[in-house]
């Protein structure tokens, strides 16, 4: 048996961070199932089967038999993977029971009716990039606010509380934080939602939170509701704060591409899909095999071991297009892809992540049509290494 | 084309209606798919087998008539 290789959390090409390094299409191309071994901050070091095919990828995304490894524990301290009413800490029928719950207010008409709070946001931000002045850090100023802006208004956030709410936000996702750090930050995100769940068990509110109230409530704890409230706001911004400003750091150095995104509002949707498929910023999802199985011909994966998907990868599996998967390009033929995962897990928010693509990026760039890079020299800071790939920041003139 | 729904499988991901609007609705409470057309027409089938492979909860089956799915 060789040695299993190192597979970086975040195995991205030395010379353009967006794409997988070059380790990554090897084993793509391996016949056997490889496993490697994967340092992560939250478990360690570990050793894991490596899916990096499209169709493998799908297979083992929506197969019951791989669990999500972090069923919630109460005797071990709370920790964003560690929570009552956190989706990723739930598996099977209980994952169904909880998710139904969430699903009605994510359908594509509840999403559309969201679109004019949304542009309302986006258009507020937009001015504030404009007073920033020439040098503006879009990340802060524009990529990072919207979704949490968006975030508050679904949980009913009163408007004098954003800023703590921010702020802990912000500290529950940065990876140079220590894991005291994390536990400590997680019990204020705690008691500021109990005083929110309580608020809204008192009088439910006219947003996302206020309806599971109101139509769950009953059924739920407020253990469960004080989870459900901190992965719906992790869950829902980080994501798509790191979307917008790598599509936007993307984009500016692909001019042509830029164009079509700010010219052409019928190319926007397909645009945004293959800004997806591309970026795929959740690089990779992990899995825990709860019973022995072939994932493919006489591949065995063997209970007890660890999956990881490597999405960024998968999304640009040769065999899964006729066409150069490695080439960005937002006129596409719908090209599928992975990015907010497959089966039953596959991302709850995905239908508002792609709306506030869609406001915010053209809305961008027709605002400020001569938007360019503050150096056009400098190399772009992005966030490799982190669980969630981004930009730390992108000073912007125009 | 005849289209049946596996609606237990379903997660609500809601690419079916946003690929086939004219066969595929989302129930307003919790999200899950509701078949609008079980037999679509002909222009409809290219959307309809779309929504298929998008879904990603294998909750569409979609039977070309007298044939396997
Ligand atoms: S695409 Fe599949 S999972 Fe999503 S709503 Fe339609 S049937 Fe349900």
């Amino acid at each position: 048996m060789p040695e299993p290789k190192v597979l970086p959390i975040a195995a991205r090409a030395a010379g353009c961070p967006f794409d997988p390094a070059a380790g990554l299409y090897e084993i793509q191309k391996e016949d056997a199932l490889p496993r490697v071994k994967v340092p992560s901050p939250l478990l360690g070091e570990f050793d894991a089967v490596a899916i990096t095919r499209y169709e493998d990828a799908k297979s083992a995304l929506s197969d019951d038999r791989l669990q999500m490894g972090f069923v919630f524990d109460p005797d071990q301290p709370r920790t964003m993977l560690n929570q009552p009413g956190n989706l990723l800490n739930y598996n099977g029928a209980d994952h169904s029971r909880l998710r139904r719950m969430l699903t009605g207010t994510f359908t594509i008409k509840r999403v559309r009716s969201l679109r004019p709070m949304i542009e309302g946001i986006v258009e507020a931000r937009l001015a504030a990039l404009e007073e920033a002045g020439q040098g503006a850090d879009l990340v802060t100023v524009f990529s990072t606010p919207i979704p949490t802006q968006v975030i508050c208004e679904l949980l009913g956030v009163p408007y004098e509380d954003r800023d703590d709410f921010q702020r802990r936000a912000k500290v529950g996702l940065d990876v140079n934080t220590t894991f005291e750090e994390q536990i400590q930050n997680l019990k204020d995100m705690d008691a500021y939602m109990s005083t929110l769940v309580a608020a809204h068990r008192e009088e439910p509110g006219d947003n996302l939170l206020g309806g599971v109230v109101r139509d769950f409530g009953a059924e739920l704890s407020d253990d469960e509701l004080v989870g459900i409230g901190n992965m719906l706001l992790i869950a829902g911004h980080e994501t798509t704060a790191s979307m917008l400003s790598a599509s936007a750091a993307l984009l500016l150095e692909n001019p042509d591409q830029l164009a079509i995104m700010r010219d052409e509002p019928e190319a926007v949707d397909g645009a945004i899909e293959e800004l997806l498929r591309y970026i795929a910023p959740a690089t990779i999802m992990p899995r825990q095999a709860a019973e022995d199985f072939c994932l493919r011909d006489g591949e065995v994966i063997k209970q007890g071991e660890r999956v990881v998907v490597s999405i960024l990868v998968a999304n640009r599996d040769p065999n899964s297009s006729d066409r150069d998967l490695d080439v960005l390009d937002v006129r596409r033929p719908p090209q599928p892809h992975v990015t907010f995962g497959y089966g039953a897990h596959q991302c709850l928010g995905q239908q508002l992540a792609r709306m506030e693509l869609r406001v915010a990026l053209p809305a961008l760039f027709n605002r400020f049509p001569g938007l360019r890079l503050l150096d056009q020299d400098q190399k772009i800071d992005y966030r490799t290494t982190a669980l969630v790939f981004g930009v730390n920041k992108l000073p912007v003139a125009w | 084309m005849q289209v049946e729904i596996d609606e237990p499988r379903c997660v609500a991901a809601g690419h079916c209606v946003v690929a086939a609007p004219e066969v595929f609705d989302q129930r307003d409470d919790d999200g899950v798919v509701v078949l609008l057309d079980a037999n679509p027409p002909d222009d409809e089938h290219e959307h309809v087998r779309e929504a298929a492979l998008l879904c990603p909860a294998a909750a569409i089956i979609v039977r070309d008539r007298g044939g396997a799915p």
